[in-house]
């Protein structure tokens, strides 16, 4: 297959981003991830319980994937460029995906200082994918500043609803210098073929799988779900029509 | 002793360097994956045996954990 996704010069083989979090063991993540095909896993990073040091996430991923730090949680730059460079010195990565978030209970990002962020971190030499709202001008901005993607919302994270405006993706999409990932609020697969058909590079999906009754094999329908959305897009589609166009020759048709 | 703010949490401990402060909470400091800054700044591994801790610096010890 002769269509890699590149992200700042580097070929990922799969379209398919996961998310680590929200699954019932860890058994079940790994055969999720498994089942996924992903190349690439987002983690957390947060303060050690120091009760006890449990058995690593990162040792438990056993370097079958290339672990894409996020800055989940912050609320000012200070706190996301902060937990960037200790990422960036735990996991020996300078990618991060870059949270930003302005509202608790929408969890939208702050897109000025989500901006503002990007810049100082792409200065600092990180490669940014910064989740971000779907508007086209804060991804230009994104984009502008040097982000090596733009990774706009479906709608909003854990929600399930899909893609809310799908005219919006398809514009970034269209305009958008860097690689578009679409980034949650994925469902269910046929959201996540949307999100392909509509031209996205890949996407990031985590509570629908994660949350889902089987997630195992939700993680296989994902995988699927991508390849068959990009095929598509590939493959250009017809457009849509105001009214109907038979298929069948209209020639030699009997009792004419 | 020292008095720190370690995640968050107020303490009093004997140690003068970021490796002591590691080694008296049980984490080994030869730990992959580990991550360390003093008052907002990251302090590199190899720092850590050398790194001075002050009464009243702000440690935080962080690692990889699940999330999207």
């Amino acid at each position: 297959m002769t269509d890699p996704l590149l992200i700042a010069g580097t070929k990922l083989d799969s379209r398919l981003f996961v998310g680590t979090a929200g699954y019932p063991n860890q058994q079940v993540l790994l055969d999720s991830l498994a089942a996924s095909g992903a190349s690439l896993v987002t983690v957390s990073i947060r303060r050690i319980s120091l009760e006890g040091y449990a058995e690593s996430l990162v040792d438990l991923l056993g370097g079958r994937y290339r672990i894409l730090p996020n800055t989940s949680g912050c609320v000012t730059a200070r706190d996301a460029i902060l937990t960037a460079e200790l990422a960036r010195e735990a996991l020996e990565t300078d990618w991060v995906k870059l949270e930003l978030i302005g509202d608790r209970e929408t969890l939208y990002p702050d897109v000025e200082q989500l901006v503002h962020a990007a810049d100082e971190l792409v200065r600092k030499g990180f490669t940014v994918l910064p989740y971000c709202n779907e508007d086209p001008v804060a991804c230009q901005k994104l984009a502008d500043v040097g982000c090596a993607a733009v990774m706009p919302l479906g709608s909003m994270i854990g929600s399930g609803r899909g893609i809310a405006n799908p005219a919006a993706i398809e514009l970034i999409c269209l305009r958008s210098p860097v690689p578009v990932v679409l980034d949650a609020g994925i469902g269910t697969a046929s959201d996540a073929a949307f999100a392909m058909e509509l031209g996205c590079d890949a996407v990031l999906v985590n509570t629908a799988i994660a949350k889902s009754h089987d997630p195992r094999r939700m993680a296989a329908a994902m995988r699927g779900a991508v390849e068959a959305g990009r095929l598509a897009r590939l493959a250009g589609r017809i457009p849509e029509r105001a009214f109907a166009e038979p298929s069948s020759p209209q020639l030699g048709l009997v009792g004419s | 002793m020292t008095r720190l703010r370690i995640n968050g949490v107020e303490a009093e401990v004997a140690v003068t360097t970021i490796a002591e402060l590691l080694a008296a909470r049980g984490i080994d400091p030869k730990a992959r994956f580990l991550a360390v800054a003093v008052n907002g700044a990251v302090v590199r591994r190899t720092e850590w045996p050398a790194a001075a801790l002050s009464c009243g610096d702000e440690v935080e010890i962080v690692r990889p954990l699940q999330g999207g």
